[in-house]
């Protein structure tokens, strides 16, 4: 057996990817994983650039060192709150590199007037098709989620109409170059088209959907990688693409079931529009309030508590502040613990970053479908930023849009603590009738202003 | 379809059920890592764009593209790396605990 000390490199490099992910199910060995990983793609590099055809490498020097230039700021300087921002824009550029080579790649055979065949003109297309319309729609996705642009809907009549005829025409040129007939000018229309289908696809898609947008735009990235595999008859890229195709994937299977959604409802159903229904028939119904005094008492004296937190503690910043309660009740021997909803926060699993951000240690947060059947015998519940995902409208009223959506059961505890600005309904404008339940109690105010002063009642109660 | 192709398919297929089978056993709590980091992976295209920056018979409109290309994906990979490191050191266990089964 022959072979060149690249071709060991990448097979080197493939293990070293699928060992990363592996790593990635425990936090124990999680940060090896990355290791693995950066092991994996540091020697993908090495690999190629002792491959014959590269010839020229001051210019690759140069865009390696640009490419890192730019990318270290980016990730060191982005609060964790912006970790999905970072991330949409992260598979902006991986996705317009594939589609820029696809595109290279491309015009290389035609220029030579070769043509290489319908398989690898089938796989160019796809990665190129995939790769723009993932790159725009990312770059959408960060300006929704860094509020450049309306994170509401936008919808027009016709516009699925719109959007899939789009994508037909792009599909069809892309048949067309894929026979060798299509003239010059298909080409650079077949770019635009998937750009465009890219912007069209996240025009009509709320802020509340983009954890499973950002997911699904995370799987098209792989499986653009993973065309170009079949292109360059690259093996690496095959198994690196499908990896992180299967897992962008999975992940958004996991956020459609937490919000009981649909793909095809996620894409195309512009969700805060159809909901807006909903708040109409609000009335005035009393309400229990109480003083951060009452609720300091309260979790004082309770045995065990569980904290609901959701995106709106996190806007509020009062991670640390609420930290900081949880250590103190812990030490005065409170059973305390964090209840994580899948779609807390921005992006899958974006709530357990915020709070160990905080130094909440990770035992203590458990997913929804782990702590549901503690909250009966929870003396305290305290939801602070979340509304939707504690609604129990979602198990019981067939008229309301988030019915059937799992939810954290937070009414079945003893008592219910409730920290929010006003009565005003959630981001799916939905009244909750949590907050008229007899065991609920309505904590009025900033977020992080009313732990902190919980924080101070709690610790006068101990120095009492 | 050659022999070549036929492999490529079987070894996608394989890599999807192999991605589909790990992915699963991920704890939720750490899908956001997971994420990141399956984003940097993504960037594995930079072998694409660093043998068509590099080539030595391709025209130089393909060449510059995949100079682009390049530096895209190099700020893909580094982004996606550090990210994903920074966030999992700030995972910690409760101290003396023995923490999660």
């Amino acid at each position: 057996m022959t072979g060149e000390i690249w071709q060991f490199t990448y097979i080197a490099a493939a293990m070293a990817i699928i060992g990363s992910i592996k790593w990635l199910n425990s936090p124990a060995t999680a940060r090896q994983g990355v290791m693995a990983g950066q092991i994996g793609m540091l020697l993908a590099v090495i690999g190629t650039l002792m491959r014959h055809e590269i010839v020229n490498y001051e210019w690759i020097l140069i865009a390696l060192f640009l490419g890192t230039a730019i990318g270290v700021p980016l990730a060191y300087l982005m609060p964790m709150t912006a970790v999905p921002q970072l991330t949409a824009l992260s598979h902006a550029f991986g996705a317009l590199a594939a589609a820029l080579v696809g595109t290279a790649e491309y015009y290389r055979y035609n220029l030579a007037g070769e043509n290489p065949g319908a398989f690898i003109l089938t796989a160019l297309a796809i990665e190129i098709l995939l790769g723009y319309l993932t790159a725009t729609a990312s770059v959408m996705a960060f300006a929704k989620l860094q509020d450049l642009i309306p994170t509401r809907p936008m919808t027009y009549k016709g516009q699925n109409f719109v959007n899939l005829s789009l994508l037909v025409i792009a599909i069809g040129i892309g048949v067309w170059m894929i026979m060798g007939t299509a003239p010059q000018w298909a080409f650079p229309i077949f770019i635009v088209l998937s750009l465009l289908f890219g912007v069209l696809l996240i025009v009509p898609i709320g802020g509340g959907d983009m954890p499973t947008v950002i997911a699904l735009l995370n799987s098209y990235a792989g499986l653009s990688a993973c065309a170009m595999g079949f292109a360059l008859q690259n093996h690496l890229l095959i198994i690196a693409g499908a990896l992180n195709a299967a897992s962008g994937f999975i992940l958004s299977v996991i956020m459609c079931k937490a919000m009981n959604r649909s793909f095809t409802n996620v894409l195309f159903g512009a969700f805060g529009q159809a909901a807006a229904g909903g708040a109409a028939k609000q009335e005035a119904r009393p309400v229990r309030s109480a003083s951060a005094e009452d609720a300091a008492m309260l979790l004082e004296a309770a045995r065990k508590v569980i904290i609901v937190p959701g995106y709106g503690m996190a806007v509020a910043q009062a991670q640390h502040k609420l930290g900081e309660l949880s250590d103190a009740l812990v030490k005065r021997g409170v059973d305390v613990k964090f209840a994580i909803h899948p779609v807390a926060g921005r992006m899958p699993g974006h709530m357990n970053v915020l709070l160990a951000e905080a130094n909440i240690p990770y035992d203590r947060l458990i997913e929804m479908e782990d702590i549901n059947d503690e909250f009966p015998e929870t003396d305290v519940a305290m939801v602070i930023g979340a509304n939707d995902v504690v609604n129990p409208a979602a198990r019981h009223d067939k008229t309301s849009p988030i019915y059937g959506m799992p939810i954290l059961n937070v009414d079945k505890a003893h008592t219910v603590m409730i920290i929010k600005r006003s009565m005003n309904p959630g981001f799916a404008g939905i009244d909750n009738e949590l907050y008229y339940a007899d065991n609920t109690l309505m904590l009025f105010g900033d977020a992080k202003a009313m732990v902190t002063a919980i924080n101070k009642e709690v610790a006068a109660l101990v120095n009492a | 379809m050659s022999n070549e192709f036929e492999l490529s398919i079987y070894l996608f297929i394989l890599a999807i059920a192999l991605g589909l089978e790990m992915v699963h056993r991920v704890s939720p709590l750490l899908h956001t890592p997971l994420m990141s980091l399956s984003n940097a992976i993504s960037a594995i295209s930079v072998v694409g764009a660093l043998v068509i920056a590099g080539s030595g018979n391709a025209p130089n409109l393909s060449r510059v593209l995949g100079c682009i290309a390049v530096t895209c994906s190099t700020i893909n990979v580094v982004a996606g790396f550090l990210i994903t490191d920074r966030m999992l050191k700030m995972f910690k266990k409760a101290p003396g605990k023995g923490g999660p089964k």
